[in-house]
This record gives C-alpha cells, structure tokens and sequence, in this order.
C-alpha cells in the first residue's frame, strides 16, 4: 500500500439552505475541492459519495453517477461509487477512496458527502435518521435516534456520575468554536443554561445537546503521496484509516457507555499512524449528540472512561485547552447533514494542518484526528491525518 | 360430563375520568348524576389499547393462574362490541397472542354488551360435546359514548377471560340458558362511530325484560331460588339497573355487591359481566353458589348457575391481579385528556 | 412498516420467542440463525424460546420528539431492558408516571398496539412493558 494526501477540499456552507438542492450542494463542494486542488476535474479517475439517505430525503437513489454527471464529468465515465453507512457515510467514503488510491487501482479520486434533510417534515427527519438504528427491533417500538444517545447519556450519567451541566459544557464550547467557523451553520456563543433550559427532545438531551440536522456537502481530492507534491506544496498525509462495527442495534452491546467499535477503530488507527492519543494535535468527533462527544474522547484515549465530561466542563478539549475537539463547532454548531458530516470532518482537519484555519488555528499542529459513527455506534471510523511535511 | 370455568383473569386500563368532570363539560349536575348512575367514574383505553390488547392482557392473567397448556386450547372466542377491525377478527390476535394457534376454533362474537357470556355458552358445548378439551371466552370491549349523549357519562373499556373445561373446573356451570327476542334497544350501524340508543326504551321492555325473564326460567331450571346464592352478577351498564333488577328478583345489596364494579370502572359493556364475575372468584370459596344473568341490547340475556369448587383453592388466583388490584391501580384525567386519548380531537389530515 | 414485514416477525413481537444455542446456551432475542459465540458450532443448533418478559431497566429516555406515527403518546418512555432469560431488548415502558422509570425498575411485558399502517392500514401489535405489579406473585 502507498501512502496517500489529501490535495485539495470544499464544502458549502452547512445550514437550512433552501434554495439548494442536493444536486447543487455536492457539485458546489465538488468544484470546489477541485479548485482547491488546481485540477481541472478531467484527471479524476474515480468518485466515492456518502449520502446516507438521498432515497428518503429527495426520493432519489443511484447518487454516485447522478453527481458525476452534475460536475460535467459524465463524459469522463469514470467509476461513481455510493457509500452508505449511516451518519459515517461521508467518512466510509473517505476510506474508501483512501483505499483506492492507496491499492494502486485509482490515481485521482474524489470522495464527496451530502445530504439535504430539509425538504421533509420534522417527523420525517426524526424517522429517516432512525434508519440507521435496527428498524425491526428498535424503530419499530417507538426509539427515536435522539433516545437511543439519551439512554447512553442516561447510563454514563448513572454509571459515572457525568452531570448535565457537563453535557452542556460540549455544545457550548462547540458553538463558541463555531463561532470562528464561516461555513458553520450556528455561529453565535450560547451559555450552559441555554442548554439546559431548553426544550427536551430525549431526556436528559435537550435541543442544545443535539445536532441540528442541516443540507451540505462536502468534497476531498486524494492521490498518492509521491504525486501530491505536483498540486500542492502542503500535501496533508493520511496517516491511518480505520473502520470497525457493532451490533446494529444498541441493546445488544458489550456496554452502552463505551463504543468498542471506537475503542478498536482508534487502536489500529494509532498502530498504522505509529504514534499514541497524546501525540494527537486536535480531533473532530461525533458529537450528533453532547454525550456522543464526551464518549468520543474517553474511547480515542483522550481522557480516561468515565471522566469525559469532567475533561469537557473543564476546558481540556477547548480550542485552546491540552486537546482541542470539534475546532469546526462540531456537528452541533456547524451542523450535521449525515452523509456530509465525515468529509467536513476531514477539511476541519486538513485546513488546521494547512495552518488555514484562520480564527480557530490550532498552532502547530500535526497530527488531526477524525472519528466519525453510524447510528448508535455500529459503524466507526477513524482517521488520522498528518501535515507538515 | 362436569363443565365449567378452569380459569379466569380480568384486565381494566389505567386511566379514568370521573362522572362529575363529563357532567362539567355538558353543564350537567355531576354529583346528581354520578349519584343517580351509582357510577363515580369510568375506565379509559390507553392511546395504545383496543378489544384486542385488553383481551390478550385477560386471557394472559387466566392463563398464568392455572396450567392449562395453551396449545389444548381448541376454541377463541372474543365478544365484543367494538373490536379493532370491522372485518379481520380480534381472534386471531388473541390466539396468537397466547399461542392457542393453529389447531383452534376462533371467532368473533358481537351481542352488544353479552357477547361474551355468549362464548362461554359456545365453549360449554364444544367442551360437552368433546370437540375441545378447553375453550376461552373473552368479554372485552372500548365502549364508545358520543358527547353528551348520556352513555358518555359510563362506556368504558375492560374485559375479562374465561378459560372453559372439564378437568380441574374451578367453578362448575349447572346450567346455562337464554333469553331472546328482537328487541332493538341499542345498535350501531356499518361505518358510524358512535351507537345509538331508544333512550328510556333501553329500560323497562329491554333490559328488565330480559333479565327478570331469563333469571326466572335459570331458577325454575335449576331449581333455586335468590337465598341459595352467595353472589349474584347482572349486566350493569350503570350501578342502578343491577341493583333494581336484583332487588326485585329478591337479591339482597350484598349478594350482588362483589360483583357490582360499575361504579368504579364504569360499564365495560361485553366486558361488564366477565369482570363481575372475575371479581366474585377473585374472593370466592368453595360451595359457593353465583348467580349471573348478563343482558346486551338488540337483545338476549344469558343466565348461568354456578358453584364454587374444591379446586379454586389450587388455582393461583394471586398470579395474576385482581379486578380490585386493577380497580386501585388508577389514574384520573380531565376531559381534555380523555378527549385526547379517545381520538376525539380532530387532528391535522383527519 | 408494510404488512408483510410485520407478520413475518409475530411469534416475536407478540410472544418474545428467542433462539437459544445448543451448543453454549446462549440466549439472544430476537431469534439468530448463528449463535455469535459459537458462530459454526451452532449451525443447526438454534432452537426457539420463549422468554419470561420479566426483566429489569438498563437505561432510558422520554421520548419529546416522536418519530411518524408516535406524535400523539409524547412524552413517553423508551428503555433498554435486559430480560432475567439474558437478552436485552428495546421498549416502551407504559402505564406509570415518567419519574417512576428508573435504571434498575423491575418490568413486565404487556401486549399493546405499537403502531398503524393508517386510520383504514393494519394495526401493529407487540411488546411494551409495565413497572412490575408489586402485590403480583
């Protein structure tokens, strides 16, 4: 396997945008990680999309050739491959890419994620996101994705003594980050009681605990490292790229306070990088949910399990604390399309290892890690991502 | 051949609304007429209950007391007046349910408020006949009252399971028989959401009618007479009617109290009788003698003589809750919520 | 849902029939072709088996907003509920007040209505749970 850089990334703003349909949010991301790139788009050789639920949200399948065709390059035939695997689906499609490039097999991919939530009702929304959870045993009896995360925060709670106003912690630092972020879709700070007075959507989750589902998209260009040099002069190395699964439905984990598939996908990830959890600069977590990100960095290592939130009400993950989570705002303040979420994590990354991150830089950082989750833990992924080179 | 009940379990849903807050409502005197009904409130369905699921809940609590394999269960009869579907049977579901299925007889039964003292007559048969080792009748209904008509003030929703036999019978059937005629009380027609009734026309010609009439061709049948009786049960679509019919039939206020739970559950309509009488063998003793008389419009009443058995002190009566756990077991809201909970509000896209 | 998915899965959502492997006795719910423990060992060797529907709560949350279908009953309670018999399952927890759902509560299964195809569809019945009656033996 040859090592592989990412060259080039855009996305669009991420927010309720409802003059944009899903056609024109991944071709906005497209041509612009294309730009970003100084490609002119004929070179690509093959295109990954993660979209976790076109089908649902605009009725339409066969996504992959569909933004091909929206890019102008359906003369190009290239392959166009769909992946789907929840709300991990722009990162399954990351790795996917990254797999191609790094087998030999492709040279010049695109890996894109969007999805346009907007365009069903609030009911609908809470219904197509809960496809991701097990539809038979779970859906099906009335568990909303929001109450599965609530249980989780319930037992952690429980079990270790993490209180509300630690949950809240998350998504206040999260928007004060956010803050900083031009293509989040909440840039305004907000206080701990905002959070906890709001309005309860899966107790002990407030509105405030949860991402705001929103359209996006977003694009990365990857080729070999060898040849990544010809297009830029700051490649970004992907240094590992792990995925690993559950059990689809939430019930039948070892433990709903800890999601082993990210205990495992952070191990081989920090293996195939060659370094440890302290030598990471800053992440991007799922935080779909407050409690997501406070599991997140107990399971990457960051802090020890059961003390997540401590180290969140703390400070330890503020953009300017030990180790900065979720610089973009996370999904809670830049928003969360599904399928978009993974690459948006993987450009939060990048343009901190540019050093383009303007307001939020995180000063000399090498390495950034990406961990993203399907459902309620089923899929994960983690990559580790390395600059200045 | 001896026949008669092996086991019995009652289910009542959790939440009630008094007489006194629909009398609110209607700017109706409350306590007049709570006192007048002899009802103080009644039960209510739950969003997610129906015909079908107090059935199951039932005819599970029968079935936990006792050790009747399911599968020797060879006929399922659900009496109703407001089963879930107007065609595909409640049956099935409760066969389902309590794995009697498939080598069973199943079908729906509707006589307005008795039919389900009408399946316990079919699973006597079945049984008699030797078709069927065991039989279960089922009462059960979510009566409906259109607002402000005056049955608002008492139909509920509850029911009760009879499992019928030979072996092992808790309470013996001397004798069963029925009182019928066409006598058009109370109906509802194909499509309407709410019955209809003939107002006070339900009373004297109806359900006096039949009862006093049925219960005396049960006492010249079975040669007795109200004193030779520990408990009497009468359809009770209120506590009034009951009380009057057993006092002219020469029942004293205390054989008919054990069995009289209108005024705390309101009427259960098929299911009215079936939770009188569970309640009766929920504190009966062996030798005990119980007389029942069940009516539904339309209109037919069915008696039954029954006596207590040895047996009832092997049947796990505390396996399952009583009629007066599930009576305590309670829950008031207001008309609002009632109105919520019974689909009475009409919501977006109805 | 559709009609045809719903009855397919009946003897568990009505009765909690599970599958218990012949070879290390595990129990899952619902049912699985392979014991994961055993994976090949079990070929063949999954027989059914109904559960108690007694069991205790895991963990929970009141559900404030519904997925389609489920709008009218919020706030309700969902809850992971590890069954004595070992599988732990997900449910609706029904007839208490909200605060009485507890880690730890012991519950029963109840038979309930858990959804509609439409006013005029076919209705879903399944499994729901209660607090355990205390006076109940």
């Amino acid at each position: 396997m040859r090592d592989v850089a990412v060259i080039g990334v855009g996305m669009t703003k991420f927010g309720e945008l409802w003059e944009q349909s899903l056609r024109d949010l991944i071709t906005e991301a497209g041509m612009k990680a294309i730009a970003d790139a100084n490609l002119s788009g004929s070179d690509i050789d093959g295109a990954y999309v993660g979209t976790m639920s076109a089908g649902k949200f605009v009725g339409q399948e066969h996504i992959a050739p569909l933004v091909v065709d929206m890019a102008g390059l359906s003369n190009t035939h290239i392959p166009a491959v769909r992946v789907e695997a929840g709300d991990a689906s722009g990162s399954v499609a990351f790795r996917e890419a990254y797999l191609a490039v790094a087998s030999g097999a492709h040279e010049l991919v695109i890996a894109g994620g969007v999805e346009k939530m907007t365009d069903v009702s609030s009911s609908q929304m809470v219904n197509i996101q809960s496809t991701s959870c097990d539809q038979e045993w779970e859906a099906f009896f009335g568990a909303s994705m929001s109450s599965l995360y609530g249980m989780m925060a319930r037992a952690h709670m429980h079990r270790y003594g993490t209180t509300r106003e630690q949950l809240a912690a998350v998504a206040v630092k999260n928007h004060a980050n956010g803050v900083l972020n031009p293509n989040a879709r909440f840039k305004f700070p907000i206080k701990p009681e905002d959070v906890l007075k709001a309005g309860m959507v899966a107790d002990p989750l407030t509105t405030y605990d949860c991402a705001p589902a929103s359209d996006g998209a977003a694009a990365v260009i990857l080729c070999s490292m060898e040849r990544a040099r010809k297009f830029t002069d700051k490649p970004i190395r992907i240094a590992a790229s792990v995925q690993a699964s559950d059990t689809i439905a939430l019930h039948d984990r070892r433990d709903i306070c800890t999601m082993d598939s990210v205990v495992l996908a952070a191990k081989k990830a920090y293996a195939q990088a060659g370094i440890t959890a302290e030598k990471v600069n800053l992440a991007e977590v799922h935080d779909a949910y407050t409690i997501g990100e406070i599991m997140a960095i107990e399971d990457l290592g960051f802090a020890e399990k059961g003390k997540g939130g401590i180290a969140a009400a703390s400070g330890e993950t503020a953009l300017t604390g030990r180790i900065p989570i979720n610089t973009s705002g996370g999904m809670k303040a830049r928003g969360h399309p599904l399928g978009a979420t993974g690459i948006a994590q993987i450009i939060e990354i990048v343009d901190q290892l540019k050093g383009r991150a303007g307001g939020r830089q995180v000063k000399d950082a090498k390495f950034g890690l990406a961990q993203s989750v399907g459902g309620t833990g089923a899929t994960a992924v983690v990559n580790i991502l390395e600059g200045g080179l | 051949m001896e026949c008669g009940i092996v086991s019995y379990g009652a289910y009542i849903p959790r939440h009630r609304i008094s007489v006194k807050e629909i009398a609110r409502i209607w700017n109706e005197d409350g306590d007049g007429l709570s006192k007048g009904l002899n009802v103080i409130e009644k039960s209510i369905p739950g969003f997610d209950e129906d015909t079908a699921t107090i059935s199951v809940a039932a005819a599970r609590n029968a079935l936990v007391r006792c050790s009747v394999n399911p599968k020797d269960i060879g006929a399922v009869y659900v009496g109703s007046e407001s089963h879930p579907y107007a065609v595909k049977p409640t049956g099935t579901i409760l066969a389902e349910a309590i794995g009697a299925t498939p080598n069973s007889m199943v079908a729906d039964l509707e006589f307005a408020c008795k039919a389900g003292t009408a399946g316990m007559q079919m699973c006597m048969g079945l049984v008699k006949s030797g078709m069927i080792k065991y039989g279960l009748a089922v009462g059960a209904d979510t009566s409906q009252g259109a607002p402000m008509d005056p049955l608002e003030y008492t139909a509920s929703a509850g029911g009760a399971a009879f499992i019928i036999g030979a072996e092992n019978v808790i309470a013996k059937i001397n004798k069963t028989l029925s009182f019928t005629t066409d006598t058009p009380d109370f109906w509802r027609r194909e499509g309407q959401t709410y019955p209809r009734h003939g107002g006070r026309f339900t009373g004297e010609p109806a359900y006096f009618r039949h009862i006093t009439s049925c219960a005396k061709m049960l006492f010249e049948a079975a040669g007795t007479k109200p004193t030779d009786y520990q408990y009497a049960i009468f359809h009770q679509p209120n506590g009034a009617f009951p009380s009057k019919v057993g006092k002219t039939l020469g029942f004293t206020p205390e054989q008919l109290k054990p069995g009289l739970i209108v005024p705390y559950i309101g009427n259960t309509y098929s299911g009215a009788v079936p939770v009188g009488l569970s309640a009766v063998l929920d504190v009966a003793n062996p030798g005990e003698r119980i007389f029942v008389v069940s009516y539904g419009s339309g209109a037919g009443s069915d008696g039954f003589d029954i006596t207590v058995t040895d047996e009832i002190l092997k049947l796990r009566r505390d396996a399952a809750p009583s009629v007066k756990q599930y009576v305590d077991r309670k829950k008031n809201v207001d008309y609002a919520i009632y109105a919520k909970m019974r689909g009475k509000i009409r919501m977006a896209g109805e | 849902m559709t009609v045809p998915r719903f009855w397919r899965e009946i003897p568990q959502r009505y009765n909690l029939i599970g599958s218990k492997c012949g070879s290390c006795g595990t129990v899952d719910f619902p049912p699985r072709t392979i014991c994961p423990h055993c994976r090949r060992k079990s070929i063949g060797k999954m027989e059914d088996i109904k559960l108690s529907g007694k069991g205790e709560i895991v963990s929970y949350s009141i559900v404030r907003e519904a997925p389609e279908g489920f709008e009218i009953q919020v706030p309700y309670a969902m809850a992971l509920i590890k069954l004595d018999d070992g599988p732990t399952l997900t449910a609706q927890i029904v007839d208490c007040e909200l605060e009485e759902v507890k880690i730890g509560a012991r519950v029963e299964a109840v038979f309930r209505r858990i959804q509609e195809e439409s006013k005029s569809g076919v209705i879903y019945y399944g499994y729901k749970f209660q607090l355990a009656m205390p006076q109940v033996k």
